[in-house]
């Protein structure tokens, strides 16, 4: 068997030593009425290079952003990796290596966690920083539990319509077996009235949860949000996009009391979804209420300085039911990478690939509303690297099949969260821009969808659903 | 080190008001790439890993992780392919979601499989929840999760997650749960027993199924916590002994890599009565009268909701795949076979001077005790787990779980040689004849010895700060 060791010879002689027969008296534990009397049905086994054969032609049946431009978004950004993160995350004393319990084996991923941490912090502007949790949806959910812990309020937590539909999703699944109510306040305008979000905030109200830049791409306006949270007591917590932070002021500038993320625009693949990286930090009073891990400095017996998992207090192994998460397993290797993406862009690298998205993506967004029959939504409200771009609804399949058609990935197409409900227009779609993204791709994306829109104008609506190919 | 700009540059402050801007560039370190590649692989040296050393941490399935997977989980199509990319463009990447579905829900004997939560705790955490909403759906008001006292942290700190009232069982003396207190705390307000089976002293629950059938008896519902699944693949399947509910931990059992913490990816598997809470999304599949299958997207009917965004922990749900891909079912029951005999191997060479409290036999890991070291010679399990690295092996679990006292969780794995088994051995043996003065300040030939943890927590310090003058 391909990854076993023993010859038969050996497991002979171990199983006399055990005293045991066969291995089959290992298992006689088991009662033999619930032990499987067949083998299991599953494929027979693959070599290595059978294997590879398969997953390569399985992998050739998707599209990724290898075989078409990617301007989609939505939360995870075809963003540029450096070399240098694959080759460092790809190092096996990272990768197969788990939870540093043994401090003296494992300084170098504790370390690497103590200068993710500082970095986080920094590029934040906020006090404290935790070692990972799972991706940014979570991320929310697990603030507005610390939220509900710090105020002691446990009946209310008041979420944007702006916020990412699929973490609004995740929220509301963690507090369904809660007597805890989630308001959603609608953005029909594509960012918070900031007076209805004074009405729906009150003395029972845990937490405002809001999205800087928002899910539709908008800026909000966050001094005003977190001012409005602190009138009545409630915590403020914004989820934020990390390469945002290249350029706009950060969370610590305008005041949020914890400032979650998802960090896959730091060097992490966008692999259909995941792992990805929860990035959680909050102001310092929390500390001892934060979920998940937190690797800490201090000195060895020799005083030598040194670092180690710290306020363990906290967690599920030590208070069990008493933690203040049940998260063990985390997500070490995504934060290496981003730990390693920061390391090598720096100060100035942050700023230029904000700065080119931000760039890029205004001049996408004139170009394709330029476009007859697409336009800007919320065209007023300032954005950074993301808009939705609107049409007709009936247009939006013919136009993403149009894009795809010249070579052009769009979306998601705001129907698809249509299930979610409180946000916005459903004839929208999301068009995001990073640094990879050329004007000559810009171009050639507008120039497409003129034709197109050019060939729809001579066409009752309902043809408008057909593939933009067959109308060629 | 981005190129210049190809649109027009106009002022940023028409792009983006002034008072949203930052005054400056963010506050990061500058570096070279050399700069940062040597530091990294130079603190890449100083941790112990499973491609470095026998890594026998209890609980964690330290098994070798196979490199074939990571050179394909990098492939164009897999790597680069976005959550929302439509169906028609994923279908390769859904047939393997979908086969792998299939595969878990034979592997554990629970049909319905929903590959989204994250980890093994947010498993834990889903299935609560799922069978929350099933009795609310019922009409029965139950609030209690009850669990051994022998079980991961995770059981209790996810049933109070998920709003239950926590009832932790005693364990007997034989480590198994205790059937008459079981008993006393079963009722109708009993919503789910969480189960590790194996359990945490590496023991088979052999009273199972009469477990179960009190479970059912009081209307109740079996959780089966998958942490262990390496001892018993293709052996029995908790399905078959009378579990609702399960979780997998892929990156233990199906090696996706630990990643110096993760990520894992916690899939859960339940009965077909439950299947219609699952979160989703889930992958179906359209037969096709001639022609290729087609897979899809679904969300269950009566569905929970999201455990998180997109799809799942992918990358690491791939790996699994592979893994089963790549040794069948006959291989599989091997890996079983191969991990509990060398458990049960290692444990016979240990017994004479860490003699396991609990059973004769062990599954897929053993739980020895430093009691009589600690009391005859003031020898800690802390003080072998330490020393242990020195010899150039990474410690064992410690102090878990809390029902052995010194307890030395010790879980060797399928994918190590009886060499390294007898190397341990020995290793341990030497230990033990050493000066317990010299065990106290154990390691001594790491880069740091004993962390002091207590300075750690009462002043932390948990982020770098300039030098103040």
């Amino acid at each position: 068997m391909t990854y076993l060791f023993n010859t038969p010879d050996q497991e002979r002689e171990m199983l006399r030593t055990i005293g045991a027969r066969s291995s089959e008296d290992l298992f006689e534990q088991i009662p033999s009425a619930s032990r499987l009397d067949r083998p299991l049905d599953l494929a027979p086994p693959l070599g290595e290079m059978e294997l590879e054969r398969e997953l390569r032609a399985l992998a050739s049946r998707n599209s990724g952003s290898g075989s078409r431009a990617c301007f989609m978004g939505g939360g995870v950004y075809d963003h540029f990796i450096p070399a240098a993160v694959d080759e460092v995350a790809g190092r096996g004393e990272f990768y197969t290596a788990y939870t540093p319990y043994q401090a003296e084996a494992s300084q170098g991923s504790l370390q690497a966690f103590f200068e993710f941490q500082s970095l986080i912090c920094r590029l934040t502007g906020m006090d404290v920083c935790n070692a990972s949790l799972y991706e940014g949806g979570t991320a929310v959910s697990e603030a507005a539990f610390m939220a509900m812990r710090v105020t002691d309020r446990h009946e209310k937590v008041v979420v944007l319509g702006s916020v990412h539909p699929e973490y609004r999703q995740v929220l509301r699944t963690y507090l369904s077996n809660l007597k805890c109510d989630l308001v959603v306040i609608p953005t029909p305008a594509g960012t918070a009235d900031p007076e209805q979000v004074r009405a729906a905030l009150d003395d029972k109200t845990a937490c405002l949860i809001f999205q800087h830049p928002n899910f539709f791409g908008c800026l909000e306006d966050p001094d005003e949000l977190t001012k409005l949270a602190r009138s009545v007591g409630a915590l403020s917590i914004v989820s934020f996009d990390p390469i945002s932070l290249g350029l706009l002021r950060r969370p610590g500038d305008y005041g949020a009391d914890v400032a979650v993320a998802e960090g896959q625009s730091l060097g992490i693949p966008m692999q259909y979804g995941g792992p990805f990286l929860g990035l959680f930090t909050c102001r310092n009073e929390f500390l001892r209420k934060m979920p998940g891990r937190l690797v800490g400095r201090t000195t060895d017996r020799l005083g030598r300085s040194c670092y180690t998992l710290t306020i363990q207090a906290r967690e599920q192994h030590i208070r069990r039911e008493k933690a203040t998460s049940n998260i063990c397993t985390n997500q070490g290797l995504l934060a290496l990478r981003a730990t390693v993406y920061l390391s090598l862009v720096g100060c100035h690298g942050l700023r230029e690939v904000a700065e080119l998205c931000c760039r890029k993506a205004h001049y996408a967004a004139e170009r394709l509303s330029a476009v007859a029959g697409l336009s800007r939504a919320f065209a007023d409200r300032p954005f950074f690297k993301e808009f939705v771009l609107s049409c007709a609804s009936n247009d939006v399949e013919p136009v993403l099949a149009c894009a795809r058609h010249a070579g052009f990935d769009l979306g998601p197409s705001l129907s698809r969260f249509a299930q979610v409900g409180d946000g916005a227009l459903q004839n929208g779609i999301l068009v995001a821009v990073t640094e990879q993204r050329t004007r000559q791709e810009i171009d050639a994306l507008a120039a497409a969808l003129a034709n197109e829109r050019f060939a729809l104008a001579g066409r009752p609506a309902a043809a408008g659903r057909q593939e933009p190919s067959a109308s060629r | 080190m981005f190129p210049a700009s190809d649109v027009p540059t106009q002022p940023l402050e028409e792009l983006i008001p002034a008072a949203q801007l930052s005054p400056q560039a963010p506050s990061l370190p500058e570096l070279s790439e050399p700069d940062v590649i040597r530091h990294f692989v130079n603190l890449s040296t100083l941790n112990m890993s499973v491609d470095t050393h026998f890594y026998p941490l209890g609980s964690c399935t330290m098994k070798y992780n196979p490199k074939r997977h990571e050179r394909l989980a990098r492939l164009p199509g897999i790597a680069d392919l976005h959550p929302y990319q439509s169906e028609h463009d994923s279908q390769g990447m859904l047939q393997i979601l979908f086969e792998l579905q299939q595969m878990l829900g034979e592997i554990s004997g629970l049909p319905a499989v929903s590959l989204q939560p994250a980890a093994g705790a947010q498993g834990e955490f889903t299935a609560l929840l799922v069978a929350a909403a099933y009795f609310r759906e019922k009409g029965e008001e139950r609030t209690r999760v009850l669990f051994p006292a022998s079980a991961h942290g995770t059981n209790p700190a996810s049933a109070a997650l998920a709003g239950f009232e926590c009832v932790q069982l005693k364990v007997s003396k034989t480590g198994l749960v205790d059937l008459g207190e079981l008993k006393t705390q079963l009722d109708e307000r009993t919503a789910v027993f969480m189960i590790t089976n194996p359990n945490t002293l590496g023991l088979f629950e052999t009273q199972i199924i009469a477990i179960a059938q009190m479970l059912h008896d009081v209307g109740g519902l079996v959780y089966v916590d998958g942490a262990n699944m390496n001892a018993i693949l293709g052996i029995t399947r908790p399905g078959d002994f009378g579990g609702d509910m399960m979780h997998f931990n892929v990156h233990k059992t199906f090696t996706g890599p630990h990643g110096a913490g993760g990520p894992g990816a916690g899939p859960v598997a339940v009965r077909d009565f439950l299947a219609d809470y699952l979160p989703g999304p889930i992958v179906a599949r359209d037969l096709a009268p001639a022609g290729q299958p087609t897979f899809r997207l679904t969300i269950p009917a009566r569905s929970i909701g999201r455990m998180r965004t997109f799809f799942g922990n992918v990358g690491i749900l791939l790996r699994g795949y592979m893994y089963i891909r790549t040794l069948g079912p006959a291989g599989l029951k091997a890996v079983s076979t191969n991990a509990v005999l060398n458990a049960n191997y290692l444990m016979e060479k240990l017994k004479d001077v860490l003699p396991v409290p609990h059973g004769k036999r062990c599954m897929h890991e053993f739980v020895a005790s430093a009691c009589a070291l600690q009391n005859d010679r003031g020898i800690s399990a802390m003080d072998i787990a330490k020393r242990l690295l020195d010899y150039g092996f990474h410690a064992p679990t410690v102090y878990f779980p809390l029902v052995v006292p010194e307890a030395m969780m010790i879980e060797p794995t399928e994918t190590e040689s009886k060499e390294t088994l007898d190397a341990f051995a020995e290793a341990i043996h030497r230990i033990v004849a050493e000066d317990p003065e010299f065990l106290h300040r154990a390691p001594h030939s790491t880069a740091v010895s004993r962390p002091d943890d207590v300075q750690a927590a009462r002043k932390p310090i948990l982020k770098w700060e300039p030098a103040t003058s």
